[in-house]
C-alpha cells in the first residue's frame, strides 16, 4: 500500500488545535474538583446520613453508573432547551461532568471510608476529638490517600470522556480534529495526531495528579511509603 | 405515549439491538485479543511484556471516540468501504481488549505465590501448574471484575455515534431531532441502558460479595 501521511494541517490548523486542547483542559479542570467533592459528599451521605439520604444517594450513583455519559449530556443540554434555561454548551457539559464524577468518585470514597482501620477512630476517640474534627483531621485525608491511585485513574477517564462534549457542540479537541478533518479530508492523520495529543494530556494529568498528592498528603509527603 | 408514538419506541428498541449486538462482538474481540494481552504480562518475556505493557497504555490513554475515528478513517485507507459496524467492533475490541488483559493480568496475579510453588514442588510443568493450579483459581476471581466491565462495554457503545453506527444513542439523537421531546426521548434509552447494565452490576457484587465471604 502506498498511503502517504500529511501532517501539513498541523501549520495551517496550529491556533484550532492549540485552542482545542485548552478547552479539553478547562473542562478537565473545572470539573475535577467540584466531583471530587460532590462524590465525597454523597459518600458520607451513603455512610451516615439518615434512611431516606440514603436512599436517595444510591439511586443517583446507580443510575449515573449504569447509563452512558454522552445519553446523560444529552439529556441535560437538550432537556434544559426546551425548559427554556439556556445555559450554553460549555457549562452543560461541566454540570454533566461533575454529576457524572460525582457519582463514581462517591463509590471509590466510600470504599475508602470503609477501609480505614478502626483503631483509628477510636484514637481520635480516645484523644476527646469532636465528630468534625475527626472527619476532617483523621477520615477525609486516610480514605482520599487510600484510594488516591483509583481516583486518578478515574480523573484521566473523565479527561478523556470530554472528548464526547463535541456532540454538544463544544469544539474540544475531538471536535476540532472532526472540523479539521472535514476540510482536508485528512481523517487518519488528523486522528493520529489527535489520539498523541490525548495521550500527551492524559500523562501530564497523571504527572500533576501525583504532584498534587504529594502537596496534598503531609504523609505521604514525610514518609514515602504506601499507606 | 407522552407525545412519542409506539412506532418511534420501536425505533429505540431497533438501536437498542444493535447497542446489544456491538457490546457482544467488543466483548468476545476483546476476550480474543486481551487473554494474550494478559498472559504477555505474565509469562512473557522482556519484549512480550513491554509490548503488551504499552499496548495497555497506549488505549488507556487515547478517548474511545477517538479510536473509533481513528479506526474508520483508517480502514478506509486500505480501500475498504467502511461499514460503521466493522469499525466500531475493531474499535471495541481494542478498547475492551487493554481493559480486559489489564484486569485478568490482576487475577492471575491475584493467585498466591505459594500455589505456584506448591505446583512446582509437585513436579508440574511450567504448562501444567498453570491449567491446573492457578487458571481454575484466577478464573473464580475474574469473574466480577469481568461482569463489571461489561457494564462498561454497554455503556462505552454509545461513543460508537461519533462514526454514525445506529446503536440506541444514535437512535435517540435522530428521534429527538424529528420530534424534539429530549425528556422522554433520552429518559426512555437512559431507562433501556439501565435495564441492560443494572443486573450486570448486580451480578458483579453478588459474585464479588461470595467470593468475599469464601474467602473470610
Amino acid at each position: 500500500m502506498d498511503y502517504v501521511f500529511d501532517f501539513s494541517f498541523l501549520e495551517s490548523f496550529r491556533s484550532e488545535i492549540i485552542n482545542g486542547v485548552r478547552l479539553t483542559v478547562m473542562l478537565t479542570v473545572v470539573s475535577i474538583l467540584p466531583g471530587f467533592a460532590l462524590g465525597t459528599a454523597c459518600a458520607v451521605g451513603r455512610l451516615y446520613g439518615p434512611r431516606w439520604l440514603q436512599t436517595a444517594i444510591t439511586i443517583y450513583i446507580e443510575a449515573i453508573r449504569n447509563t452512558p455519559l454522552i445519553i446523560q449530556v444529552f439529556w441535560l443540554f437538550f432537556g434544559l432547551t426546551v425548559l427554556g434555561a439556556r445555559i450554553g454548551p460549555f457549562n452543560a457539559a461541566v454540570i454533566a461532568l461533575v454529576i457524572n464524577t460525582g457519582a463514581y468518585s462517591a463509590e471509590i470514597m466510600r470504599a475508602g471510608f470503609q477501609a480505614i482501620p478502626k483503631g483509628q477512630l477510636e484514637a481520635a476517640n480516645c484523644l476527646a476529638m469532636t465528630r468534625r474534627q475527626i472527619f476532617w483531621n483523621i477520615q477525609l485525608p486516610q480514605a482520599a490517600e487510600l484510594v488516591y491511585p483509583a481516583l486518578v485513574s478515574q480523573f484521566i477517564l473523565m479527561m478523556l470522556a470530554t472528548s464526547i462534549m463535541s456532540q454538544i457542540s463544544v469544539e474540544e479537541l475531538t471536535g476540532v480534529g472532526y472540523q479539521v478533518q472535514s476540510i482536508t479530508f485528512r481523517g487518519f492523520d488528523v486522528y493520529l495526531v489527535i489520539a498523541v495529543l490525548y495521550l500527551a494530556l492524559a500523562t501530564m494529568l497523571r504527572l500533576c495528579l501525583h504532584g498534587a498528592a504529594q502537596l496534598a498528603f503531609t504523609r505521604l509527603r514525610k514518609l514515602r511509603t504506601p499507606l | 405515549m407522552l407525545g412519542v408514538s409506539l412506532d418511534q419506541y420501536g425505533f429505540l428498541v431497533q438501536g437498542a439491538f444493535w447497542t446489544v449486538v456491538l457490546s457482544l462482538m467488543g466483548f468476545v474481540g476483546g476476550t480474543i485479543v486481551g487473554l494474550p494481552v494478559a498472559l504477555a504480562r505474565i509469562s512473557g518475556g522482556w519484549f512480550l511484556c513491554r509490548a503488551s505493557s504499552l499496548y495497555v497504555q497506549f488505549v488507556q490513554g487515547i478517548p474511545l471516540p477517538v479510536i473509533m475515528f481513528v479506526v474508520y478513517f483508517g480502514v478506509s485507507i486500505y480501500g475498504f468501504d467502511v461499514n460503521a459496524l466493522v469499525a466500531a467492533a475493531i474499535a471495541m475490541t481494542l478498547y475492551s481488549s487493554a481493559y480486559l488483559g489489564e484486569i485478568w493480568k490482576g487475577c492471575i496475579q491475584a493467585v498466591p505465590k505459594t500455589q505456584w510453588e506448591a505446583g512446582e514442588c509437585l513436579a508440574l510443568t511450567n504448562l501444567q501448574r498453570f491449567i491446573y493450579i492457578i487458571l481454575p483459581q484466577a478464573l473464580r476471581i475474574a469473574v466480577p471484575p469481568t461482569v463489571g466491565f461489561l457494564v462498561q462495554i454497554v455503556k462505552n457503545t454509545s461513543y460508537s455515534v461519533v462514526i454514525g453506527f445506529f446503536d440506541l444513542t444514535y437512535s435517540a439523537k435522530i428521534l429527538n431531532n424529528a420530534t424534539f421531546k429530549p425528556f422522554v426521548i433520552f429518559t426512555a434509552a437512559a431507562l433501556i441502558y439501565f435495564a441492560i447494565c443494572f443486573p450486570l452490576s448486580r451480578y458483579a457484587r453478588r459474585f464479588e460479595l461470595r467470593l468475599h465471604r469464601r474467602h473470610a
